[in-house]
């Protein structure tokens, strides 16, 4: 457990298949507090897979995975990894499309989750001050009325990330997070996280190079289940194997 | 707290239909009362019971709206839990024969006592107590509901899987109530009822009351609900209906949260039942028939599922319609039945409410406010949202 200490996440020999399909195959992936890190691959490298096993949404078949250098995130579930702070962020924008933007925002703010607190929930000043801030942050208060059913792609993207900042996370997970937006709107977002990633840390999944070059931040390729390089993005793009295997010639 | 919540609870469109159901609480006894028979707006007796048995039934669709319009579980076994609260009220009814049973046995009900039993079953103690039967019709539905809901929603039972075993928990309770030796009357139930707090049920006077008590319960019944749906876990409720899975990763227990649902939803139920079976004079285990059940998801959604009024309006108006066919074209009932219900999913997925809705929202504020999902819509999102597991085990494609 040493290795574990001072990390935010800590998976070590983590593996996992499906109807002998490995799709995680002795994975190992540190994060440090308050950092970035981007995780780029292939389809089906596993990546994923990897976030489905932090959120408790998958039980590895071996391995640890250790959450801020003491937890271990194997025997908790969903809700129970969610409220420890680790917030997650997916590939098809989720947000709750029959509330407004201001409702998607209050339910996930970070409160008591128990049904009787949210039965006699009031918002406090305290509490409509952040929301209103994160809307700002997010760029999306003038649509706070709004049905989130009827943002478009990218807004739903950005309210989904105001959600994350609500739910106050030590560790954000993002699931391409970039995926259908503009070019404008992807420079936003990679600042937007730069910023996030000042006070916490943050892991990105992410297929567009040019964004994971934005971020600045250390990369790790992984190809089926496995990691495959590791290092800054000019180093992982020079390494001959994930030339072959991913990038293509 | 709770004036807070109690406030919220109190929109305007709460405000009216509590205020709806309470003037109708006063109106429809003063109508009987007060006009003398043969005059115009005079009320007939026969009819305030009619009424009360709609207006019981308008309870039980608004109980399975609460978990199916809002929290998105279906449950086809409502009606199980309606009948456990008329089958509680009825043990109260039949202890309150005493002597004046064909057999004039003073403790144990005539089919007891046809059936050559000596003592009465442990559980029949206490409920000649009204009291302690009351009790028993919001315990005993709710305490089902709770061990029922929590071993299906900790199991992660959803959707059709969930229906099919609410499905068969009425249908086991309709087998079990049916034998003699289960003590509750078997195939001929419980009926002959004869006094209520000591006032006899055949009475005009406690007809009117009973009646009275319906309308206000389900004025009750619409200020819980309304306050539930505006509360913070109200928008949970409707979170897990559209996106289970997310609700979680934001960090809801889900589970909980339909639990709650699901019991609340089971006492108003077992309440509903037992206002009922006064108002009818019988209680047999016919009342867990699957079909009953179903009849009650059928209300709901011509009513409209996720308002609060859609579903009162559904279960009074098809039964209406019930009351007309059974009489003009008994045969036909069930035909007309199954069409209706075809046609409101095709055609009115919000109900008639939602048409309504349509027709007068529409011209009032155009283009205004743009019209949320309707339920159906949002259940694509749940079932678009989980293909990331499957992406990540696809093999990767051939280069």
């Amino acid at each position: 457990m040493s290795k574990a200490q001072d990390t935010m996440l800590y998976l070590n020999g983590v593996s996992v298949a499906f109807d002998g399909f490995r799709a995680i195959n002795n994975l190992s992936i540190i994060v440090r507090p308050t950092e970035m890190l981007a995780i780029i691959g292939p389809n089906g490298a596993g990546k994923t897979t990897m976030m489905d096993i932090i959120t408790g949404k998958t039980r590895p078949d071996a391995g640890d995975v250790m959450f801020d250098g003491r937890t271990d995130l194997t025997k908790l579930d969903e809700a129970a990894i969610a409220n420890l702070g680790i917030g997650r962020k997916f590939q098809k924008p989720t947000v709750f499309e029959s509330h407004t933007v201001w409702d998607n925002l209050e339910m996930a703010l970070k409160k008591p989750r128990g049904i009787f607190a949210a039965l006699f929930y009031t918002p406090s000043d305290e509490d409509v001050a952040r929301i209103t801030e994160i809307l700002e942050t997010v760029r999306l208060l003038h649509r706070k009325d709004e049905y989130a059913a009827n943002l478009s792609h990218g807004q739903k993207q950005w309210l989904e990330i105001g959600m994350l900042l609500a739910q106050d996370p030590k560790l954000l997970l993002v699931d391409e997070p970039v995926a259908g937006m503009t070019d404008s709107e992807t420079e936003e977002t990679a600042k937007l996280l730069r910023e996030i990633a000042k006070t916490r840390s943050v892991v990105v999944v992410e297929h567009d190079m040019s964004f994971v070059r934005e971020l600045g931040s250390r990369v790790v390729c992984l190809a089926e289940g496995a990691v495959l390089a590791e290092g800054s993005l000019d180093q992982v793009s020079a390494n001959p194997v994930v030339i072959e295997r991913y990038l293509g010639r | 707290m709770l004036t807070q919540a109690l406030f919220r609870a109190l929109d305007k469109k709460a405000v009216w239909v509590i205020g709806i159901f309470l003037a109708v609480a006063v109106l429809v006894p003063m109508a009987n009362l007060l006009i003398p028979p043969g005059q115009f707006g005079h009320v007939p007796t026969y009819l305030v019971s009619l009424l009360g048995k709609y207006l019981s039934y308008a309870i039980l669709a608004l109980a399975l709206d609460l978990v199916w319009g809002y929290c998105g579980i279906l449950s086809l076994g409502h009606s199980a839990f309606f009948a456990l609260g008329g089958y509680a009220m009825g043990m109260y009814l039949m202890r309150q024969i005493g002597t004046r049973g064909v057999y004039g046995n003073p403790t144990l009900p005539d089919f007891m006592v046809f059936l050559n039993w000596k003592e009465l079953p442990w559980y029949w103690m206490g409920f000649d107590n009204f009291w302690f039967a009351m009790a028993m019709v919001v315990l005993v539905p709710g305490l089902l509901a709770f061990i029922f809901g929590f071993f299906a929603f900790r199991s992660r039972v959803t959707g059709v899987y969930l229906s099919i075993i609410t499905q068969a928990m009425t249908f086991a309770l309709l087998l079990a109530f049916f034998r003699n030796d289960m003590g509750f009357g078997g195939n001929n139930g419980l009926t002959d009822f004869k006094d209520i707090l000591g006032a006899p049920v055949q009475a005009q006077s406690t007809r009117v009351i009973l009646f009275a008590a319906t309308a206000i319960a389900l004025a009750l019944s619409v200020l819980v609900c309304s306050m539930i749906v505006n509360s913070k876990l109200g928008k949970v409720m409707v979170a897990v209906r559209d996106a289970e899975s997310r609700t979680r990763f934001i960090g809801y227990r889900v589970e909980y949260v339909k639990l709650f649902a699901f019991t609340v939803s089971a006492i108003m139920a077992g309440i509903a039942g037992a206002l009922y079976v006064p108002q009818v004079g019988i209680i047999n285990p016919g009342e867990f028939e699957p079909g009953n059940s179903i009849e009650v998801v059928i209300w709901t959604a011509v009513g409209g599922r996720g308002t609060l009024i859609g579903p009162i309006i559904g279960a009074i108006v098809v039964n209406l319609g019930k009351s007309w066919f059974t009489s003009a074209l008994p045969e036909f009932w069930l035909f007309a039945l199954g069409a209706l219900f075809i046609f409101v999913t095709l055609f009115l997925p919000k109900g008639i409410v939602g048409l309504w809705k349509q027709i007068f929202g529409a011209r009032r504020k155009k283009a205004e406010e743009p019209a949320a999902p309707t339920p159906a819509q949002s259940a694509d999102i749940e079932r678009g949202e989980d293909p990331s597991t499957f992406d990540s085990v696809q093999p990767r494609p051939a280069e």
